[in-house]
This record gives structure tokens, C-alpha cells and sequence, in this order.
């Protein structure tokens, strides 16, 4: 199975930010909130470090 | 004369909280989401399993590397990570599953997602001990 950079990143953050959620919060709506919180970092960090790495090749 | 006092925090008996203490970690640790699942958390139980069985299954289909020898100490580290899936990582050894080699990016991927399956599950085996326990309010 070949995916792109970003489908990898965002399965990945999927998975992890599921696990951090229900792990690292006690009631089902901050499970959510933290989770989303996870994804968008995951997700939001990447991209920006993916930038940086751009312009520093170029 | 006052009468003894019992500690107020102490965890209430169940069904759920009798037997061996570190049975969810353990069930937890070799099956995913069987911790949970033990403690009748069946809605986390799925979604731990479902995260940490579709990122083995989908390190694998990306043709990632099980770590079986060790040379130096990333492949310990990986192979640590890759020891957290408990039966997934035994099951995938004995059946031949995933690469011996790395050779393109999508395999490197793939090695990391089995990796962080491992380290994932075993933070949701911890996380059904501390329920088991009462360390974190069910």
C-alpha cells in the first residue's frame, strides 16, 4: 500500500490522538476535546514543520 | 471511644474490581482493548482496539519491518515499541508478516506505525490498570 506524506500524517494523528483522548481525560467530552486538540497539533505541527523543511532546501 | 475509621477513597467492590489487579494490563497489553473491555468499557475498549489494530494493520499493508534481530540500539528501541503490541507483534512474527528490509519511504512509515501501535496500546493497558485500580475515575 503506497499513501502520500500527508495521508500518512493524517492517519497517524487519527490513531494517536484517539488513544491520547481516551486516555489522558476522564469524561467522554473532554476525551473529545482533548482528541481534536491532539489531531489539530499533530496535523498543524507537521505542516509547518513540513514548510520550514522546504525553505530550508530551498 | 471513637470507632476505626476506613479511608474514604477506597476503591468500591464490583464485579468489575475483583480478582488480580493487573489482569487489564495484561489483557490489555497481549489483546488491544481487552483491558478496557475486562472493566466493561466496551465504547473505549473498541476505539483502543480499532487505533491500535488498524495502525499494525495498516503499518503492515504499507509493508513496514517487524523487528526480530538487533543490531544496535534504535533497532532495541524498535523492538520494544514493536513487543507492545503483544499478540498482534507474536501472530505477525510467526505468520512471516512485514518486510526485512526497508527500502523505500512508505516501508519506513510503515515500521514507524507498528512502532507507535506498540507504544499506544501499552499506554491503554496503563490506563486500564489506573481504572482498575481507581487511580482514574471510571
Amino acid at each position: 500500500m503506497q499513501i502520500s506524506h500527508f495521508s500518512a500524517l493524517a492517519l497517524f494523528s487519527l490513531f494517536a490522538s484517539t488513544v491520547f483522548g481516551i486516555t489522558m481525560r476522564d469524561t467522554p467530552k473532554k476525551m473529545l476535546r482533548y482528541g481534536i486538540y491532539c489531531f489539530a497539533l499533530f496535523v498543524g505541527s507537521g505542516i509547518v514543520v513540513s514548510w520550514l523543511m522546504y525553505f530550508i532546501a530551498h | 471511644m471513637a470507632s476505626p475509621q476506613t479511608t474514604s477513597n477506597a476503591v468500591p467492590k464490583s464485579s468489575a474490581n475483583q480478582g488480580f489487579v493487573y489482569l487489564p494490563l495484561i489483557a490489555g497489553w497481549l489483546v488491544p482493548g481487552a483491558g478496557h473491555f475486562l472493566l466493561g468499557k466496551w465504547g473505549r475498549g473498541a476505539l483502543l482496539a480499532a487505533s491500535v489494530v488498524g495502525m499494525f494493520v495498516i503499518g503492515l499493508a504499507m509493508q513496514g519491518q517487524l523487528f526480530s534481530n538487533v543490531h544496535d540500539i534504535l533497532d532495541l528501541l524498535g523492538f520494544v515499541g514493536d513487543l507492545g503490541n503483544g499478540l498482534l507483534f507474536l501472530v505477525g512474527r510467526v505468520a512471516g508478516l512485514g518486510a526485512d528490509q526497508v527500502q523505500i519511504t512508505s516501508q519506513d512509515w510503515g515500521t514507524r506505525f507498528i512502532e507507535v501501535a506498540g507504544l499506544l496500546n501499552v499506554i491503554a493497558a496503563v490506563d486500564a490498570h489506573n481504572i482498575r485500580t481507581g487511580r482514574k475515575a471510571a
